[in-house]
């Protein structure tokens, strides 16, 4: 046990905590501004079921399997499941939040650029679940 | 000395005896058929995904509900019925003779512990359920199919009763039965992480089975804790799960580590550089493996304090592991290392053990893991901790313990080969998969949509694990013709290192 200095582990030591308090004060900043929802942003509720996602927009107007919205506006996905767990997913814009039978999770975007994006399921949720796929139109903002 | 193969006994002589090193090989061999049972398996799953299913082509299983066995029962297999029986394996034939005792505390319940596992197998494997290895609820009480599912819920708390039972007799074992003139500072590494791995397991499993249980009645129609549609919860089943196993990864990987620390400083011929701080890492370890369960939940709505609280608390870990691997390469600083079979896959896990962490870094940073989470990232990550750091000791470990369970040498270069065959495989399969991670592929999935990038790295994947598939029968071989025909061994120091072995010379064959 002796015979050598335990300095080096130590250094070393420090050095990876200082990385891991760094990390997590990054994240913890950044967390804090990406949950902040934007004022004035449109309410989508996404309904999730085996094996498909249906969308409602806030003036009534419902959407299966395909969602439109419009570039540079601010939405907030009201987000719920009719029978198991499943989670809503725009890989392209980060978007991951889980459809949970019983309670409502909230996560927004603004899409950036016009195009088309994959919408998917990151939970497994039986037979189909592999197919359980949308597709995000980002379309020119109508006047 | 108990050299298995070379005084045959009768099997049942083995079967029914309660001496640790009989356990200990019985519980040596049904591991192994495991990690070759789950890992076909494995290969099943990335012969699938080697091509998309366009119209029609590129199919191999039948249909997705198959498939999604093949992974819940891949899963639910290596983890419970190969890592799980090894480290009790290298437990029962090395902490008896590292405290100095002649047997286990409890010989009867340690025969008990190890025979529950079999039938546990058997309803796993004859079930063959398809709710992936965390059976979440809603779906696995009002969507998963029939008898399949209770017979896996019925196999896991067998399971976990074996495990708390032999917990139990390592613990006692450990504190209790030492030898009067060994100072609990002076237990060997690779017994300090049986002793801690003991106690999170006694900590943490009944959590499950409580929740075991829940599930079960809710399958019943008798009760809705985890069912929405009768006012439960399902997240609630998530934080009970996850209670139990977040702090198994660590059940999991500190009997590794141990074998780690057995085999560097010997194959350094070199003490370990710090012992206290190997010491203290398990212990650390042990404890803030409580504090991190629910950074594998961020997605399921929680807030942004409760995220907040378990980033923290995961990070924490990230320190002490960090202990393990300064220690492993200052032991290795100045050795005389002899890269034979068992040192050089010790130090490819430890490589990849340091890759794994790094990984793990980002999941749990809370931003980052909403681009990760549930997708082909995670999948990498993980299994570089079970593959690349568990079943990788733990493969050394057997080559290790070789020479001491038949008497014999295995073929040096054939161990060698398997090595680099199964990093090499290894580093394909789960580096790719980190970046396929990356690319949003969701994990679970039966098909893809045949985007090009999805496709090269799938099939990179495929191509690395069809390596280790190679590698493992090169093993199974190398294992097989050597326990009957290979050289004798030098039982006094078989690698050629000098110096004193944890060989068990002193334990007395039971029959003799």
């Amino acid at each position: 046990m002796s015979g050598h200095s335990n300095m080096p582990e130590w250094i070393y030591i420090a050095v990876v905590v200082a990385l891991m308090t760094w990390v997590g004060a990054e994240a913890w900043n950044a967390e804090r501004l990406v949950e902040h929802v934007p004022e004035g942003a449109e309410v989508i509720k996404v309904t999730a079921q085996q094996w498909f996602w249906t969308f409602e927009h806030e003036d009534g107007t419902k959407e299966i399997g395909e969602l439109h919205v419009e570039v540079g506006k601010a939405y907030k996905f009201e987000i719920e499941s009719k029978d198991v767990i499943h989670s809503f997913n725009i890989h392209d814009y980060v978007v991951l939040m889980d459809a949970v039978p019983g309670r409502v999770n909230t996560v927004w975007f603004a899409p950036t650029e016009v195009g088309e994006h994959a919408i998917q399921c990151r939970e497994y949720c039986g037979l189909l679940h592999y197919n359980m796929r949308g597709t995000l139109y980002v379309e020119e903002q109508s006047s | 000395m108990v050299l298995e193969f070379q005084k045959p006994r009768p099997i049942w002589q083995i079967m029914f005896s309660t001496h640790h090193t009989d356990i200990g090989l019985l519980y040596l061999i049904l591991s192994l058929a495991f990690l070759f049972l789950g890992g076909s398996l494995a290969l099943a799953i990335r012969a699938e995904l080697f091509f998309p299913n366009i119209e029609g082509t590129g199919q191999i299983i039948a249909d997705s509900m198959t498939f999604n066995r093949i992974f819940t029962v891949h899963g639910t297999t290596l983890i419970f019925l190969f890592i799980i029986p090894f480290a009790s394996a290298v437990g029962n034939y090395f902490v008896p003779i590292m405290v100095r005792y002649k047997d286990m505390a409890y010989p009867k319940l340690n025969a008990i512990a190890f025979w529950m596992i079999p039938p546990a197998a058997v309803l796993v494997w004859l079930g063959f359920a398809d709710f992936t290895w965390y059976a979440q609820p809603p779906y696995s009480i009002i969507s998963a199919p029939g008898p399949a599912a209770d017979m896996w819920i019925f196999g896991l708390k067998i399971l976990g009763i074996s495990s708390v039972l032999g917990a139990i007799n390592f613990v006692v074992t450990i504190l209790k039965c030492k030898h009067p003139d060994m100072s609990i500072g002076q237990v060997p590494l690779l017994a300090w992480s049986f002793l801690v791995t003991s106690c999170i397991i006694i900590v943490a499993i009944p959590t499950f089975a409580a929740a075991l249980l829940m599930l079960l009645t809710d399958r019943l129609g008798l009760s809705g804790f985890f069912n929405p549609a009768m006012g439960g919860d399902p997240i609630a089943y998530s934080h009970l799960f996850w209670f139990t196993f977040h702090p198994e990864v660590y059940v999991l990987v500190l009997p590794a580590i141990g074998m780690m620390y057995e085999i560097i400083p010997r194959f350094s011929r070199k003490p370990i550089y710090s012992y206290n701080s190997g010491v203290f890492a398990f212990v650390l370890l042990a404890i803030v493996a409580f504090s991190s369960w629910a950074h594998h939940m961020f997605a399921t709505g929680m807030s942004f304090t409760e995220k907040t609280v378990f980033m923290v608390g995961t990070l924490a870990a990230v320190p002490a592991s960090a202990m393990h691997v300064f220690n492993f390469i200052a032991t290795m600083w100045n050795g005389r290392i002899k890269f034979a079979t068992p040192m050089m896959w010790a130090v490819g896990g430890m490589a990849l053990f340091f890759a794994a962490g790094a990984g793990g870094v980002v999941n749990s940073a809370m931003p980052l893991d909403f681009s990760t989470h549930d997708s082909y990232w995670v999948v990498g990550h993980f299994h570089l901790f079970v593959m690349g750091t568990i079943a990788f000791a733990s493969i050394g470990f057997v080559y290790y313990m070789f020479p001491y369970v038949t008497g014999r040498m295995y073929n040096e270069t054939a161990g060698k080969a398997h090595f680099v065959l199964s990093f090499v495989g290894t580093v394909l399969v789960f580096f790719t998969q980190h970046v396929l991670g990356l690319y949003g592929m969701p994990r679970r999935v039966f098909d893809y949509p045949p985007i090009p990038e999805w496709i090269a790295m799938n099939q990179i994947a495929s191509v690395g694990a069809m390596i280790i598939g190679t590698s493992m029968v090169i093993f199974l071989i190398n294992m097989i013709y050597s326990s009957a025909k290979g050289e004798l061994a030098n039982i006094e120091d078989p690698f050629g290192l000098g110096g004193k072995y944890y060989y068990p010379f002193e334990a007395k064959n039971p029959h003799h």
